[in-house]
C-alpha cells in the first residue's frame, strides 16, 4: 500500500509518463555496466524535467525515507547506479539541454543528462574542445562523468573531467540547492566544493547543471601506430616520448593477447610476432604537430620497433586506429565474461606494472588482455573468464586482489577512472587509509546524515 | 558485457530515452523471461515489439550479442502464450500466404482511391477533421494499381537482345501490389541487360511479416513453397529489389536449419539470392549508354540492406553512373526511418518521431530524389516528405537508372 501511495506521489511530481514501475520496467534498472548479478530491483523509476522536480522527489524521500540512486546513462564501470537498497532510481536524461556555450568566457553550461558526445559536437562546431572522451561518449551523460570523474584517452595532455568542472548545481539530501563554483577558473572563495563533489558517484548529491571550462580546438592532428616485437620497446618509448616534453593527446597501448585476438576478430594484417601496439596521436597547432611527430618517429625508432606507421590522410589515421578501437569488443568474444579493470600508477612503473600482472594471471592460470592509457599509467588489464565456471571466478578475484596490491606498492591506485561504487568498495580501504576513509565518512555524513543517497556505494557496510 | 554501446545508435531508445525502449533493456528483459524473474505479460510484449529489427545495435555490439535473433524467438514465445489479436492472425495466417487473398484484401483500398470517394473526400477536407495520425495513415497508401504485377507480367521475359543470363525475380508482395513501377523497372533494366527474368507465378509472400510477429511456422512454410518454386524455374540467380525479402531469404537456410529435408536446397537458394544493386554493379558487366537525368538524388539506406545484407556501396556506385544526377550524402544515412513494416500503424507517435529525424537530415540535402532500396521505407519517406513539405520524388534506385535507360532510348529514337 505505501508503494501505491508512493507511485501516486511521484507521478504528481514529474508527470505519469515520467514514473517507471511495471515488474518489466524494475529489471530494466536493476544493473549497469558492471559485471554485476542484476538481483536488485528499484521500487520505481523516474525522470524529472527540472530542478524544482529533482527537489520534489529529494523532500519527498526525506520525508519518507525512500533511498535515491541517481543515474545517467548506466554506462559506469563499478556498480555506481546498481540499487542494491532498492529505492527510487532518478534519471537525468530528460534534462538534456545545453544551455549555454560562453565563446567569451570559453565555458559550457549544461544540464546533467547530455550525451558527452552532443556536447563535443557542439562545442567544436564553435571551434571550443571539451577534452574528456571516455570511451562509452557516444552514450554517456556528462552529470554522470562529473559524478564518476570519467577520464579517456587524452588524459595525459588534457587531464580528466575534473580539470574541466568549474561549476555546479547540486540538490542535497535535504532538498537544498546548493550552487558552487562558477564561470572563473579562478576561484578560492572557501573549500573547493565543486571538486569536492566531482567523482562522488551520487553520494553526496544530484547534479541539476554543470559549468565546463573549454578550451580552444587544437587546429590538427597526427596519428602514429607503432609495432614492437616485446612490450619493454614500447614501454621504454613511452617513458622517452614523455621525457623529450612531448606530451601526445593520445598514446595507448596494446598487449600481446589483445593483439592476437584484435587480429583474429578484425584480419586487419596486424603481424602475429607484435608483442606492444603504441597508438599515438599529436594535436596541436601544425607547426607543433610536425615537429612532434617527427620526434616520436625518431624516437620510437631507436626502440627496435617492427614498424612505424604514419597516417597521412584522415582515412589512414582511422584505419590506424582500428586496432586500438577494437580492442574490447575483440578481447570481449573471446569468453562469456569480460572483466574490465582500471588500475593506474605513475607512468615510470609501467613496464614494472604490466610484468607484475603478466606474472599473477599466469600463476592463477587465468586469461587477460591488457591494453590502455600508457601515457598516463592507466591500464585496462581485462579478464575474459566465465560467471558460471565458480573455480575459476574465484582464481579471477584471486588475481584481482594481488594487481591492487601490486598497484599500491608501486605508488598506484586502485581506480583511474571508473570509481569505487560496489565493485571495490572493499579495497578502497586499502588506498586511503583509516585515516582517508575516515573524512571521506565524516564528509558523506555532513551531506547526508540519513544515508538516503546512493547507498551501498564507495563504502562497504556504511551504517551512520 | 552490458556496456550499453548498443544506446547510442537504438532509434527507439534515443527517442524516448528509457532503458527498457533500448537493446540492453530488451535483451536483460529476455533473460529475465528465461530465467523466470519475469513472466509473459502484455507489457512486456509492447517492449519486445518496440523493437524496429534494424540491426544497427548488433552492429555496434563489442561481444557481438544478436539482440534480434533474441527478440525474434521471444516473439514465438509471446505467440504460444498470449493469443494473438484476431485481426493480425488473420493478416498473417489466412491472408497474406495466399496471393490471390492478399490482393483482395487491398480492393477496399483500392475503391476507394479509383471510385470518387477519394476525391470527395480530398476536395470537402473531410481529413482536415480527422486527428494528424489518421491523416497520415490515408496519404500512407500511394495510388494502387489496377492489376498486380503478376498478372501484367509474363512468367518468362525475354532478354533484349541476346540471352547472357537466366535470372529469377523475386518479385515480393510490395512490388507486386503497391509498387509495380519498381518491378517493370527492375524487369526492364535485366532485360536491357541481356537477362531473361523469370517471375514465377507461384511466388508467394518472404514470410518477412510472419517472422516479424512471431508466427515462426507459417514463414517456415512460405519458404518451403518458395524455395520449391524456384528451384524447378531453373535459374541460375534470384534478383530482388526489395531489401526485406533480400534479408530473410538470403538466411532461408537458417530459417530452416532444423529441416533436413531442406538443408541443401535452402542453402542453394539463399546462395543464389541477390539484391538488384548487388546483381547489376558486381555480377554483370552493365551497359553503362545512359541519358542524362538532372537533379540530386540521397540515398536511404534500408536496414535490412546496409546491414541486413551489408549492401551499401552498390546502390551508390548505380546512382553515381547517371549522368546528370548528383548524389548528396544525408547526415546519418543509415539511421532507420521509423517505417519497419508495420511500426508506423502500431507505434505511430514513435514512428512519426523517428521519421521526423530522418526528413530533417534529407531536407539539408535539397535533394529533387529521395532514393531508397526498400518498399517499407519508401512508404514511410513518401509520407515524410509530405510532413515536412518536400517536393522530393521518393523511389528507388532502379528507377532512376531505368529513367537514364529510357532517355537514352527516347534520344536514340528522336534521333533516328
Amino acid at each position: 500500500m505505501i508503494k501505491q501511495n508512493l507511485l501516486k506521489e511521484l507521478r504528481l511530481i514529474v508527470g505519469k509518463e515520467n514514473v517507471l514501475s511495471s515488474p518489466e520496467d524494475l529489471v530494466c534498472y536493476s544493473y549497469d555496466a558492471a559485471p554485476l548479478p542484476a538481483d536488485n530491483l528499484p521500487d520505481a523509476v523516474v525522470l524529472p524535467s527540472s530542478t524544482e522536480e529533482a527537489v520534489n522527489l529529494l523532500h519527498l524521500a526525506k520525508a519518507r525515507g525512500i533511498k535515491v540512486v541517481p543515474r545517467g546513462s548506466g554506462t559506469n564501470l563499478s556498480g555506481g547506479t546498481i540499487p542494491i537498497e532498492g529505492g527510487i532510481i532518478i534519471q537525468l536524461t530528460r534534462m538534456s539541454r545545453i544551455l549555454e556555450i560562453d565563446s567569451h568566457n570559453l565555458t559550457a553550461t549544461v544540464e546533467p543528462g547530455v550525451i558527452t558526445r552532443t556536447l563535443h559536437s557542439a562545442v567544436e562546431q564553435v571551434g571550443l574542445f571539451y577534452p574528456p572522451d571516455p570511451a562509452s561518449a557516444n552514450v554517456s551523460t556528462i552529470g554522470g562523468n562529473v559524478a564518476e570523474c570519467a577520464g579517456g584517452l587524452r588524459g595525459l595532455k588534457y587531464g580528466t573531467t575534473k580539470d574541466y568542472v568549474i561549476g555546479l548545481e547540486t540538490v542535497l539530501a535535504s532538498g537544498e540547492v546548493l550552487v558552487t563554483g562558477g564561470k572563473t577558473v579562478k576561484n578560492v572563495a572557501g573549500y573547493d566544493l565543486t571538486k569536492l563533489m566531482i567523482g562522488s558517484e551520487g553520494t553526496l548529491g544530484i547534479f541539476t547543471k554543470i559549468i565546463l571550462r573549454l578550451i580552444p580546438l587544437p587546429e590538427t592532428k597526427k596519428t602514429l601506430l607503432i609495432l614492437y616485437p616485446n612490450f619493454q620497446a614500447a614501454a621504454s618509448s613511452v617513458s622517452e616520448i614523455i621525457a623529450n616534453r612531448i606530451l601526445p593527446t593520445t598514446l595507448e597501448f596494446l598487449d600481446k593477447v589483445t593483439i592476437n585476438c584484435v587480429e583474429a576478430h578484425t584480419h586487419i594484417g596486424l603481424p602475429r610476432n607484435a608483442e606492444a601496439i603504441l597508438l599515438i596521436e599529436v594535436d596541436g597547432s601544425k607547426w607543433d604537430v610536425e615537429r612532434e611527430a617527427e620526434k616520436v618517429v625518431e624516437i620510437c625508432s631507436r626502440h627496435q620497433p617492427l614498424e612505424v606507421k604514419l597516417a597521412l590522410t584522415p582515412s589512414e589515421a582511422m584505419s590506424l586506429t582500428l586496432a586500438r578501437r577494437s580492442a574490447l569488443a575483440s578481447l570481449s568474444r573471446v569468453r562469456p565474461t569480460t572483466i574490465l579493470e582500471d588500475v593506474t600508477v605513475p607512468p615510470s612503473r609501467l613496464t614494472e606494472m604490466i610484468i607484475e600482472i603478466k606474472r599473477i594471471v599466469q600463476r592463477q592460470d587465468i586469461q587477460v588482455g591488457i591494453f590502455g592509457h600508457a601515457g598516463d599509467g592507466n591500464l585496462h588489464p581485462t579478464f575474459l573468464t566465465n560467471e558460471r565456471d565458480e573455480a575459476e571466478m574465484k582464481r579471477v578475484e584471486a588475481a584481482i586482489r594481488e594487481v591492487f596490491e601490486v598497484t599500491l606498492k608501486l605508488e598506484g591506485t586502485i581506480s583511474g577512472e571508473h570509481g569505487i561504487g560496489l565493485t571495490k568498495a572493499r579495497f578502497l580501504p586499502w588506498q586511503v587509509k583509516p585515516l582517508g576513509l575516515k573524512v571521506m565518512k565524516i564528509i558523506k555524513e555532513g551531506f547526508d546524515p540519513e544515508n538516503i543517497l546512493n547507498p551501498g556505494k564507495i563504502f562497504t557496510g556504511y551504517s551512520p | 558485457m552490458r556496456c550499453g554501446l548498443c544506446l547510442a545508435v537504438c532509434p527507439t531508445y534515443r527517442e524516448l530515452q528509457i532503458e527498457p525502449a533500448g537493446p540492453r533493456g530488451r535483451v536483460a528483459l529476455i533473460r529475465a523471461v528465461a530465467e523466470g524473474r519475469l513472466s509473459v505479460t502484455k507489457n512486456l510484449a509492447q517492449y519486445i515489439y518496440g523493437c524496429l529489427n534494424c540491426l544497427a545495435c548488433v552492429s555496434v555490439c563489442p561481444p557481438g550479442v544478436r539482440t534480434d535473433e533474441l527478440v525474434s524467438g521471444t516473439k514465438v514465445q509471446i505467440n504460444r502464450e498470449l493469443p494473438p489479436p484476431f485481426l493480425r492472425k488473420l493478416a498473417l495466417q489466412n491472408i497474406s500466404p495466399f496471393p490471390k487473398r492478399l490482393e483482395l484484401s487491398l480492393l477496399p483500398f483500392y475503391l476507394y482511391q479509383q471510385t470518387s470517394l477519394q476525391r470527395v473526400v480530398h476536395r470537402l477536407k473531410v481529413m482536415d477533421a480527422f486527428s494528424e495520425r489518421w491523416r497520415d495513415l490515408e496519404y500512407l497508401l500511394p495510388s494502387l494499381p489496377r492489376k498486380p504485377m503478376r498478372e501484367q507480367l509474363k512468367e518468362v521475359v525475354p532478354a533484349k537482345e541476346v540471352r547472357k543470363h537466366r535470372v529469377g525475380y523475386f518479385l515480393g508482395c510490395a512490388q507486386d501490389l503497391i509498387f509495380t513501377s519498381t518491378a517493370l523497372a527492375t524487369v526492364a533494366v535485366l532485360t536491357e541487360n541481356s537477362c531473361e527474368v523469370v517471375i514465377p507465378k507461384e511466388q508467394r509472400c518472404c514470410g518477412m511479416p510472419h517472422a516479424g510477429y512471431g508466427e515462426i511456422e507459417q514463414a517456415k512454410k512460405l519458404a518451403r513453397h518458395n524455395i520449391n518454386v524456384f528451384t524447378s524455374a531453373g535459374v541460375e540467380v534470384i534478383v530482388t529489389d526489395c531489401a526485406t525479402c533480400g534479408c530473410l531469404t538470403k538466411g532461408y537456410h537458417t530459417l530452416l536449419k532444423d529441416d533436413p529435408d531442406y538443408a541443401e536446397s535452402a542453402l542453394a537458394f539463399s546462395r543464389k539470392v541477390r539484391d538488384i544493386a548487388e546483381f547489376l554493379s558486381q555480377d554483370i558487366n552493365l551497359r553503362q549508354d545512359f541519358g542524362e537525368v538532372k537533379g540530386r538524388a540521397t540515398y536511404h539506406d534500408p536496414c535490412h540492406l546496409a546491414r541486413g545484407q551489408n549492401v551499401v556501396l552498390e546502390p551508390r556506385r548505380l546512382l553515381n553512373l547517371i549522368p546528370g544526377l548528383e548524389l548528396v550524402e544525408m547526415k546519418e544515412p543509415d539511421w532507420c526511418c521509423g517505417g519497419a513494416g508495420t511500426y508506423l500503424l502500431s507505434h505511430y507517435d514513435l514512428s512519426t518521431k523517428i521519421l521526423d529525424r530522418k526528413m530533417a537530415n534529407i531536407a539539408a540535402t535539397n535533394a529533387d530524389f529521395i532514393a531508397t532500396g526498400c518498399p517499407a521505407c519508401q512508404l514511410q519517406l513518401r509520407l515524410g516528405a509530405k510532413r515536412a513539405g518536400l517536393k522530393a520524388q521518393v523511389l528507388r534506385p532502379i528507377e532512376l537508372l531505368n529513367r537514364a535507360y529510357q532517355i537514352a532510348h527516347l534520344r536514340h529514337t528522336s534521333r533516328a
